[in-house]
């Protein structure tokens, strides 16, 4: 009797041991549960719903149906611009930075002693440094009587220089220049990391296998990078997709809204404009827009066999 | 037979000097935007927009542009702020962001695995989705133009998910008999947390700490938008502000200046940490 009665007692403590983890696993986690809940799973259903509104800020929002959406696809010259020029940004900066960034990977994997080190600092140093800073500095680089750039061109004999950031030819070129000039650095660790990872002996048995330098990378480096590879394009396209802080400080979507982006209008339609019904649609389609760049990157790397 | 090596070797030689003068020829354009800043900060408006850009050295040198500066605006203020919130927010994420890790690594609880896919999916939503909501939030709830508004936008949004997530995969490398063994010998679960594991983690919190600490540093629009006051600013908005009130470049050069230079400085303190963890985000978000 008192064996049958002492028997259940471990497992009904086993039970409640377990119930407590749980317990103490919603402790733990819920302070970020319930931040997560407001300031980002709440506010993404809330942005949807804004979205098929009409909404100031200072009068309750006013449901219109699809309306901003067929705005923003039918009556909005700016719309496929704004959409152009996010490309634009795109299809030239990930290229641009992914290629740049690689090669001064290679570079710098060179053990040429302590001087690398240094080097590697001064690589990188740009993109440590705040793009709103680093924009004030290039706009009076790119100023077309007076900055650094242009008396360096003509110095060098280029009478008529670019006007860069004052003539919509240039001007998003020259943004260009910058955030190659700014982002590379960051990418070229990210490489670097990946390059440590490949074991010595596969160059010194190619090596002995006759290959040359340039079979070696093409044969070694880039197969064993292909993981970095992709991390980098991923981070790479969200990250020229989101550029707005540069085009914020240097030109303000100008000159004649050559510069501008998807996401500086959304900011404009926004905070400028109060037309936040407006925004939030067209933040949403930005956003389906990005999750499919991403997921056809994934598609293509299946396709490629990667893991 | 010997004089190949000797060919070799010149060869070699050659090589290395090509190489060493590219790489520092590449060295100096990327650090000549910071050099060319710093030094202009201290030329004359009449040098600035008179001579040559070219002409890199201030002729005489000045500190009237500093001395404008912190009339303008309150610069002292702004370096404080700065400084003030890029320690004390990333502290307060990595609070937050990794005691919901463990929780999501060694805790059994129900819908936990969808909890943490949760958590990462929102590494996927650009910020402006979330930005008009949130605002409003801030506004209703009384909290425009206070620091809280920064601190929650920066604990509860995408860039404390990648925390979470990277705080997980570290956690998921201690091994467990470190934290069984506390626990035989009566450790309560928030001990082994704060005893072992986050000890044990310190290399996660170096990451974390400086990858939030940059992205506090530079933020810029949503401290923009919330606050309101000037006393309040941090350098980055700051700027912004300068480059509206201000029309003289030799000032604006040196609130840059004054704004590049302590991210600069830590930099180069912590520049192993600082590559360590740009390293390390290569497996996550950010």
């Amino acid at each position: 009797m008192v064996k049958e009665k002492t028997k259940p007692t471990p497992q009904k403590r086993f039970l409640t041991l377990k119930r407590r983890e749980a317990c103490l696993g919603w402790l733990f986690v819920s302070p970020a549960l319930i931040g997560f809940s407001i300031f980002t799973f709440g506010s993404i259903l809330y942005s949807l719903y804004l979205s098929f509104t009409d909404y100031n800020l200072l009068s309750a929002p006013k449901w219109i149906g699809l309306e901003n959406y067929i705005r923003a696809f039918t009556n909005d010259q700016y719309f496929y611009r704004y959409f152009g020029n996010t490309f634009y940004f795109v299809l030239l900066l990930v290229p641009l930075v992914l290629v740049i960034s690689l090669g001064l990977a290679l570079l710098i994997n060179r053990k040429v002693g302590r001087i690398n080190k240094a080097y590697r600092v001064a690589l990188f140093l740009p993109s440590i440094t705040s793009t709103v800073a680093v924009s004030m500095v290039w706009l009076w680089i790119f100023n077309p009587d007076m900055g650094l750039l242009n008396n360096f061109l003509t110095a060098l004999g280029w009478n008529n220089p670019p006007m860069w950031l004052a003539d919509p030819a240039w001007s998003k070129p020259a943004l260009v220049i910058m955030r190659v000039w700014q982002m590379s650095g960051y990418y070229m660790i990210m490489f670097l990391a990946g390059l440590q990872t490949i074991p010595e002996n596969l160059y010194e048995a190619a090596e002995v296998d006759g290959a040359n330098s340039v079979q070696r990378f093409f044969k070694i480096t880039l197969p064993m990078l292909s993981n970095t590879s992709f991390m980098v394009a991923i981070l790479l396209v969200i990250e020229a997709f989101n550029m707005f802080e540069s085009i914020f400080i240097m030109t303000e979507g100008g000159p004649l809204g050559s510069t501008s982006t998807i996401m500086y209008y959304i900011y404009e339609q926004a905070f400028r404009n109060y037309d936040m019904g407006y925004a939030s649609a067209l933040a949403w389609i930005f956003f389906a827009l990005i999750l499919v760049v991403t997921l056809v990157q994934y598609r293509f790397r299946n396709e490629q066999g990667g893991e | 037979m010997k004089q190949r090596t000797l060919g070799m070797s010149t060869r070699k030689k050659w090589g290395t000097i090509v190489y060493h003068t590219f790489m520092i020829l590449l060295s100096l354009i990327m650090i000549y935007p910071f050099v060319w800043s710093v030094l202009s900060s201290f030329k004359t408006s009449e040098q600035l927009y008179g001579s040559s850009s070219l002409n890199m050295w201030p002729q005489p040198a000045t500190l009237d542009n500093y001395k404008r500066l912190f009339e303008v605006l309150p610069f002292d203020k702004f370096i404080c702020n700065s400084i003030f919130l890029s320690i004390a927010i990333p502290l307060s994420m990595i609070a937050v962001a990794s005691l919901a890790a463990y929780a999501l690594t060694r805790l059994e609880f129900k819908g936990r695995n969808l909890l943490f896919l949760a958590f990462i999916a929102t590494m996927m939503v650009p910020s402006h989705v979330t930005l008009i909501p949130n605002y409003k939030i801030v506004v209703d709830a009384g909290l425009a133009n206070t620091y809280l508004a920064l601190f929650l936008k920066c604990m509860f949004t995408s860039a404390n998910a990648f925390n979470i997530f990277f705080f997980r995969q570290y956690f998921l490398s201690i091994p467990k008999d470190l934290e069984h063994a506390a626990i035989m010998d009566g450790c309560s679960r928030l001990g082994v947390f704060f005893k072992i594991v986050l000890p044990n983690a310190k290399p996660a919190i170096a990451t974390t700490a400086i990858l939030s600490f940059r992205s506090v540093w530079n933020e810029f629009l949503w401290p923009m938008i919330v606050i309101n006051d000037y006393d309040k600013l941090t350098l980055t908005v700051g700027l912004k502000y300068l480059k509206e009130w201000e029309p003289n470049w030799a000032v604006l050069l040196a609130g840059s200046t004054i704004s590049i230079i302590p991210i600069v400085i830590i930099f180069l303190v912590f520049q192993k940490h600082f590559m360590s963890s740009a390293m390390n985000s290569g497996f996550g978000g950010k």
